[in-house]
């Protein structure tokens, strides 16, 4: 063997473990965002089916990660028709007008072990607001794994209007869940 | 009233007529809010019926819990065997269904994905997973199950009036909460 095809192996492992693998291409039908919420004090889970994300994670340069996530809301998911209309109606978001809520990144914070937190701006029905959300960062074969969480209050963007703010009935916390699971792709030049 | 009645126990009357309160207020309570649109007010009421309907559960273990040391007090000697034996049967059932209905309901709940926390302050497990088909299914159950009830305790209520409007006999008073007392 000569030399060089016996060294060339190992050169290239050096090589692409000095370039992290950034992970980007995000696999949509792994993924979920589901979310969770208190009616009459009782635990209710929900998920919605349509959304795109758009991230770049190397957890060598987490600093420089970025995330784009929009979540189409007509697309919700309560286990009950009459709610998942309800809940696209103009008293909770509004989706004619407002059919999309996004989350975009502008930073991310390590605490330590896979444990990050994601900073960015959340809007819905028109509002913004900073929310942090804090995700675990698995790596699985060629893909990785974020699974992560916030918490916000509904009657803060608005969600749940009138009747339904009564905050006795449905609360005013909802936790939205994510677990994304991307691939890793050839760093762009 | 020349012979002395021997009525059922203070506990067993008290529990009696409890449930049959709560019987009368859920039932319709049922009916009513399946036909609501959603609301909050939907919401608050289907949670009362389900809290309801364990209470009637718990009331009717205590009630079985209570018979096996405290004996039914005979019925009137003047009613043949047979309407005897029919009324007891009758009581079995309607026991039957006193435990069985607020079960069906309970696994309809966790069927349809929406826990019974009774009193909005214990969680019941469930017994069966998230499930729409099951969910429906067991939403026909409920709704048989009750309208069987219905027909039953209309039945029990009959014979009860019938006892003591026609055949002027002691069998209701053997559990009405007023009245007097024997010694026993």
């Amino acid at each position: 063997m000569s030399p060089v095809l016996y060294f060339l192996p190992w050169f290239l492992l050096l090589a692409s473990s000095a370039h992290a693998l950034e992970f980007n291409e995000v696999q949509a039908g792994k993924s979920t965002i589901t979310f969770a919420y208190k009616q009459m004090n009782v635990p209710m889970e929900g998920k919605f089916t349509r959304f795109s994300a758009r991230i770049a994670f190397d957890p060598e340069r987490s600093n420089a990660a970025q995330a784009r996530i929009e979540v189409d809301l007509a697309s919700i998911d309560t286990g009950f028709s009459e709610s998942d209309d309800e809940v696209a109606g103009k008293l909770w978001f509004n989706a004619k007008a407002f059919p999309a809520a996004q989350f975009v990144s502008y930073g991310v914070r390590v605490l330590g072990g896979n444990r990050y937190e994601a900073l960015g701006k959340f809007s819905i029905k028109g509002k913004s607001m900073d929310v942090s959300a804090p995700f675990t960062f698995r790596q699985e074969g060629a893909v990785a794994v974020f699974d992560g969480s916030f918490t916000l209050k509904r009657l803060d963007y608005a969600i749940g209007e009138g009747i339904w703010s009564d905050l006795a009935t449905v609360a005013n916390e909802v936790q939205v869940k994510f677990h994304i699971v991307a691939a890793s792709s050839p760093a762009k030049k | 009233m020349s012979p002395a009645i021997v009525r059922y126990t203070r506990t067993s009357i008290a529990l009696h007529w409890l449930t049959a309160l709560l019987v009368i207020v859920t039932f319709p309570l049922g009916v009513y809010m399946h036909g609501l649109a959603l609301s909050p007010f939907k919401l608050q009421l289907v949670s009362y019926h389900k809290w309801v309907g364990v209470t009637i559960f718990l009331l009717t273990v205590a009630r079985l819990t209570w018979r096996i040391g405290h004996a039914p007090p005979p019925l009137p000697d003047s009613i043949p065997v047979w309407q005897q034996r029919a009324a007891q049967g009758l009581h079995h059932i309607l026991y039957a269904l006193l435990l069985v209905i607020p079960v069906s309901g309970w696994l309809m709940s966790s069927a349809k994905g929406v826990p019974v926390v009774y009193l909005g302050l214990v969680q019941l497990p469930d017994l069966v997973g998230k499930d729409k088909a099951l969910g429906d299914m067991l939403e026909e159950v409920h709704k048989v199950l009750n309208f069987g009830l219905l027909a039953l305790v209309g039945m029990h209520v009959a014979a009860a009036l019938k006892h003591h409007f026609l055949d002027k006999d002691t069998t209701l008073l053997r559990m009405l909460p007023f009245g007097k007392r024997d010694g026993s």
